[in-house]
């Protein structure tokens, strides 16, 4: 659908134009920000309200200054999500990006991806940062000019795996820093579910929820050949990753997969921090009301905290279908 | 202006729950580049002419020449003034109340004047201490030393007095003592060192007077900066156990404190030169939660007009992993325990001259077994002519039956004095 105007000024534009010209708007594109957190949540201590001194500690109760990335809030209406350090972790290296793709009047996909740093290496942070950053950038490219949910999701996982394999050193010792990758595309007649690791995608819609993701552990594994829960979780390795991103990680293609919904849900993009603490989309769909993504997102992320926060948790939320040109909520 | 730094050395994790947060922090000083002598200093000799200055002969002979070595060591230009001290105090030199520029002249005056001495006479120190300070108090320099030569007992004042006395002069001036022969006490010593933060040593022979003087004075020469405070800042709810300078000598600095502002104290370094020392620090914060991060302490320098010579920051990060929160940071350990040695000398030493043997056995033993496993070879040298050493690295020894009163002031005098540690090996 051709964009005639500016849909925030209302400048009139060209049928080739991606910013507008007059106020620098993005036509096609509304996103997270690049990078993630744009610096402090607040200037001021976030544990006692004192000021914080240029050394980032506070100059009254002496707490570190919290990190942008200890909590991150996004919320683009059609699309929102949390990410949260948890409380035990000493930081979060969780990632999320998301975008809304098309004219913001006629939306035509919209886009979500949640990375989870291994927490055994160095920078995982800026790995699962850098992964959602480019995979999203690409994703996005790829459906402006045309290509299907499932090549999109292909490139954009390879894009990932490169922008994270730039961050491992050449010859160091240390293990290169890694992340695992969900991704979810909805249009208006599909959803395109993409992951490699064990961050998860849901589908909560009540009784017709649903788990849209099979971990890439070899517990999961050992349970797809048919193995009982107790025979395969009692491996020593079985919860550990068997495929991540990273400069040491194969360069295969992702799990892809198709779904259709029979009606309207949210479809919930998830680090183990949210399902370690309720693995079943039965019972995580209890736990959420039917209300704006951003508020089902802070529902989910609460109840993992409330449960122990003992790593960090990150939840998109996306309703589906997503809002009809002229309903959207923003 | 002297640079300095400032090197925390720390294990930053804890566990849950804990509130104890301890840092070595050691000050480099690296000296200016500028020759010293920019900053004015001003020295006092205070000599010992009591009547026991006189058996033997000798004692006196040694102090003066002692004295005339230190007036040597001073550069031109220093201020300076000598001091006899009995049951009162007199000016020596100059004549009047004051101090006199070092140079070819006045050090000639000042040597007659030290060799017209004689000893006569009582002992009351703090009265040497009171004439020190207003002889100090003509003088502008901020960089103030003083000599105190003794070689008895503070028997002719109220021991309330001199602690009297310390209070009104500390801060004042530093000032090493030196007791020769063995008939003073090294406690009473160590209490005026102590306050005006100078060192304490035994010179038992006196013809080795005159190099320690020498020695002593050409380290005061050598300092720049006077009167630098170390400033500890700790957040709300939290407070300082305690601040301990524990290297080269241990001196606790605790009770020293003086509010610099909110939630900081001011604790006394002294005088500095090219120097490095290092202090223990301990701070009980709020514990806070497992992945919390939080500034325990700001340690800094500062200089007596404010300005900040070098800061340095104690870290608390609560963790449940045990692999990082149980690691003890081995520059702690091994300054904690060079302060349980110390002590272990002090109270075996105690036992022992009150003749209790067991405790005296026990202090001394742990003493023997700290100084071997921490390499501290001068201390286990001391130690090993005061007790007969069985097995060093379990510390089983036997008390020697005699034990000169040489060998037993020295191992006390010298009990404070630490064995620096390798920084990050290990």
């Amino acid at each position: 659908m051709a964009v005639t105007h500016c849909p925030s000024c209302g400048d009139p534009v060209g049928a080739e134009h991606r910013f507008c010209e007059n106020c620098g708007e993005n036509l096609f594109l509304r996103r997270t920000p690049e990078g993630g957190a744009l610096g402090p949540v607040s200037p001021d201590c976030a544990s006692c309200g004192g000021v914080v001194g240029e050394d980032g500690f506070c100059e009254n109760c002496g707490h570190a200054r919290a990190s942008g990335r200890d909590r991150m809030e996004f919320d683009l209406g059609l699309v929102a999500g949390i990410s949260d350090r948890g409380r035990a972790r000493a930081r979060n290296e969780d990632s999320m990006a998301f975008a809304v793709v098309g004219p913001k009047t006629a939306p035509e996909a919209v886009v979500a991806i949640v990375c989870d740093g291994v927490g055994s290496t160095r920078r995982s942070d800026e790995a699962s940062q850098a992964a959602v950053d480019a995979a999203l950038e690409r994703i996005a490219d790829c459906l402006r000019a045309g290509k299907e949910a499932h090549e999109s999701t292909v490139d954009g996982v390879a894009a990932a795996v490169e922008a994270v394999a730039l961050l491992g050193e050449p010859g160091s010792t240390e293990l290169a820093p890694s992340s695992t990758f969900v991704s979810v595309i909805a249009t208006a007649d599909e959803i395109t579910v993409g992951w490699i690791g064990d961050s998860r995608a849901y589908w909560l819609a009540g009784e017709e929820s649903r788990r849209l993701t099979v971990d890439d552990t070899l517990y999961a594994r050992l349970r797809e050949a048919g193995w009982s829960e107790d025979e395969a979780s009692a491996n020593p390795n079985a919860l550990a990753l068997a495929r991540w991103l990273g400069a040491d990680a194969d360069r295969d293609p992702p799990n892809v997969a198709e779904f259709s919904a029979n009606g309207p849900g949210y479809l919930v993009l998830c680090s183990d921090g949210l399902w370690n603490y309720e693995p079943g989309p039965q019972a995580m769909s209890a736990l959420v009301s039917e209300a704006a993504p951003l508020t089902v997102a802070a529902e989910l992320t609460t109840f993992a905290l409330e449960a122990g926060g003992g790593d960090n948790v990150t939840v998109v939320v996306l309703p589906y279908p997503f809002a009809e040109p002229g309903s959207d909520s923003e | 202006m002297s640079d300095f730094q400032i090197e925390v050395y720390q294990n930053e994790y804890l566990p849950q729950g804990a509130a104890e947060v301890n840092a070595i922090v050691t000050v480099t000083s690296s000296g200016s580049a500028a020759p010293a002598g920019d900053t004015p200093a001003a020295e006092v000799i205070i000599v010992d002419c009591s009547g026991s200055m006189d058996h033997p002969r000798t004692k006196m002979a040694a102090a003066k020449r002692a004295t005339a070595a230190a007036i040597d060591t001073l550069r031109d230009g220093v201020a300076f003034a000598v001091i006899s001290g009995t049951d009162i105090a007199q000016l020596v030199y100059p004549e009047r109340l004051g101090m006199v520029a070092a140079s070819a002249m006045s050090r000639a005056e000042a040597k007659a004047a030290v060799e017209r001495l004689y000893a006569d006479r009582g002992t009351a120190m703090g009265e040497w201490l009171l004439l020190a300070k207003q002889v100090f108090a003509t003088q502008a320099s901020t960089l103030r030393h003083a000599i105190l030569l003794t070689d008895g007992k503070n028997v002719h004042e109220r021991a309330s007095k001199l602690e009297r006395v310390l209070g009104q002069t500390s801060g004042e001036f530093t000032c090493d003592c030196r007791g020769v022969g063995t008939d003073w006490e090294v406690r009473e010593l160590r209490k005026i060192s102590e306050a005006l933060l100078g060192t304490v040593d035994i010179v038992a022979e006196p013809e080795d007077l005159e190099d320690d003087f020498r020695a002593m004075t050409a380290a005061a020469m050598g300092k720049e900066v006077a009167d630098v405070a170390l400033r500890v800042w700790t957040p709300q709810g939290a407070t300082v156990k305690f601040v301990k300078q524990v290297e080269p000598t241990l001196l606790d600095l605790t009770a020293r404190r003086t509010e610099a502002a909110a939630r900081s104290g001011d604790y006394p370094t002294g005088s500095w030169g090219a120097e490095s020392r290092d202090y223990h620090v301990c701070v009980q914060v709020p514990p806070a939660g497992i992945g919390d991060k939080m500034l325990a302490a700001r340690v800094s320098l500062v200089a007596p007009g404010g300005d900040v010579l070098g800061k340095g920051q104690v870290i608390a990060i609560w963790t449940d992993d045990t692999a990082l929160s149980t690691k003890i940071s081995p520059e702690v350990a091994h300054y904690t325990g060079q302060a349980e040695l110390a002590s272990a000398i002090e109270e075996g030493m105690e036992a022992q001259r009150k003749g209790d043997v067991e405790t005296a056995t026990a202090k001394l033993g742990r003493a023997v077994a700290l100084a071997h496993e921490s390499g501290h070879g001068d201390t286990a040298k001391l130690l090993s002519k005061v007790v007969d050493v069985v097995d060093p690295a379990r510390g089983t020894v036997r008390l020697k039956r005699q034990v000169s009163a040489v060998d037993a002031m020295t191992l006390e005098c010298r009990s404070q004095v630490t064995k620096g540690v390798g920084k990050g090996e290990g």
